[in-house]
């Protein structure tokens, strides 16, 4: 029996086999993701509860209004992935560039806060390590705060920069043609993993900027 | 071909929803609720936004069961991780914050070490 169908690999039988291998393929990759991201987010859980007025004072150090906007830019390029995906389950060819490009531009727009955000902190003596200095209650429980958000914003910023760098990459082939209704999968898969990243913040927001929210120890 | 297309409607009340449910968490976390409230109304919030974009967004609404199988278990496994540390918190002799620590606050050692000076 030959396949000559294009885009479907030989080892499956149908493009509905191909696409559901696909993206179960990835589904299990977002569920090591979960677990990678749900020990960052267990370790916070247990120094908050631990320290909870000094991380409360550690998150009221952060920007709501740059962390809200940043939620709302994400779920936006979410949004526009989602109809990236679209316009790939329907043809249109420059339409998926069209929407991945926006999902870039959006994705850089949020980068951006954060490298202010980042350097703000930097200036106000709030990075962990030599250049920590804060006049509060228990200062080294404040630095542990900023541990962990430098370091759970920071993974999640570097998988969006690795997601920029493949959203490039499919402008490319995007252009050249190389998604069609019948195998989109690389783009389906993409879409998968930045929605992934988008929920990573949803939860990030609130847990580092919202605690001390209105004023401390209400 | 069994592809879910979704209208374009579809994907836009879901990210009206979004907006809204972002603007329920920060009004929450100003409205003070009474501990531990603050922090199921905010993780409540939370999951319902994730729900969201994993049904609609992710397609996980239109998909097979297998699918929904895999996110179940990463789940549990999650649930795992945390339900049992916290129980393992929760269990031990009370730390206070009067106590001086260090950046990394938990005492490390090995079994048949010498107890630490208190």
């Amino acid at each position: 029996m030959s396949h000559a169908q294009p885009g479907l690999a030989h080892h499956f039988d149908s493009y509905e086999q191909q696409k559901e291998s696909s993206s179960l393929g990835m589904w299990i990759f977002l569920a090591q993701e979960i677990m990678f991201f749900g020990g960052l987010f267990t370790a916070y859980l247990v120094y908050r509860y631990l320290h909870s007025d000094a991380f409360a004072v550690g998150s009221s150090l952060l920007d709501i209004k740059l962390g809200c906007f940043n939620t709302v830019v994400l779920i936006g390029s979410s949004l526009t992935m989602a109809m990236a995906v679209r316009a790939a389950q329907t043809g249109k060819k420059q339409q998926i560039v069209t929407y991945l490009i926006l999902t870039l531009v959006l994705g850089g727009v949020f980068l951006g806060v954060k490298t202010v955000e980042y350097g703000a902190k930097w200036e106000h003596h709030l990075v962990p390590g030599d250049n920590f200095h804060a006049d509060v209650a228990e200062p080294g429980h404040v630095q542990l705060f900023f541990v962990l958000y430098f370091i759970m914003t920071g993974m999640h910023a570097l998988h969006m920069i690795i997601g920029m760098a493949i959203l490039l990459y499919m402008i490319w082939r995007a252009k050249q043609g190389a998604y069609t209704p019948e195998n989109h999968n690389y783009v389906e898969g993409f879409g998968l993993y930045w929605h992934f990243v988008d929920i990573i913040w949803i939860f990030l927001f609130p847990l580092l900027y919202l605690l001390g929210a209105g004023g401390v120890g209400a | 071909m069994g592809q879910h297309i979704l209208p374009v409607r579809t994907y836009l009340l879901v990210f009206g929803s979004l907006m809204v449910l972002t603007v329920l968490t920060v009004a929450a976390a100003f409205a003070h609720f009474a501990h531990p409230w603050d922090d199921v109304v905010a993780l409540s919030i939370a999951i319902t936004k994730a729900t969201l974009v994993i049904l609609f967004f992710m397609h996980v609404k239109y998909s097979t069961r297998l699918t929904s199988f895999v996110i179940v278990s990463a789940f549990v496994w999650l649930a795992i991780l945390v339900g049992i540390t916290a129980i393992d918190f929760a269990a031990r002799a009370e730390q206070t914050t009067e106590q001086p620590m260090s950046v990394v606050p938990l005492e490390m050692r090995a079994i048949g070490d010498e107890p630490a000076e208190h």
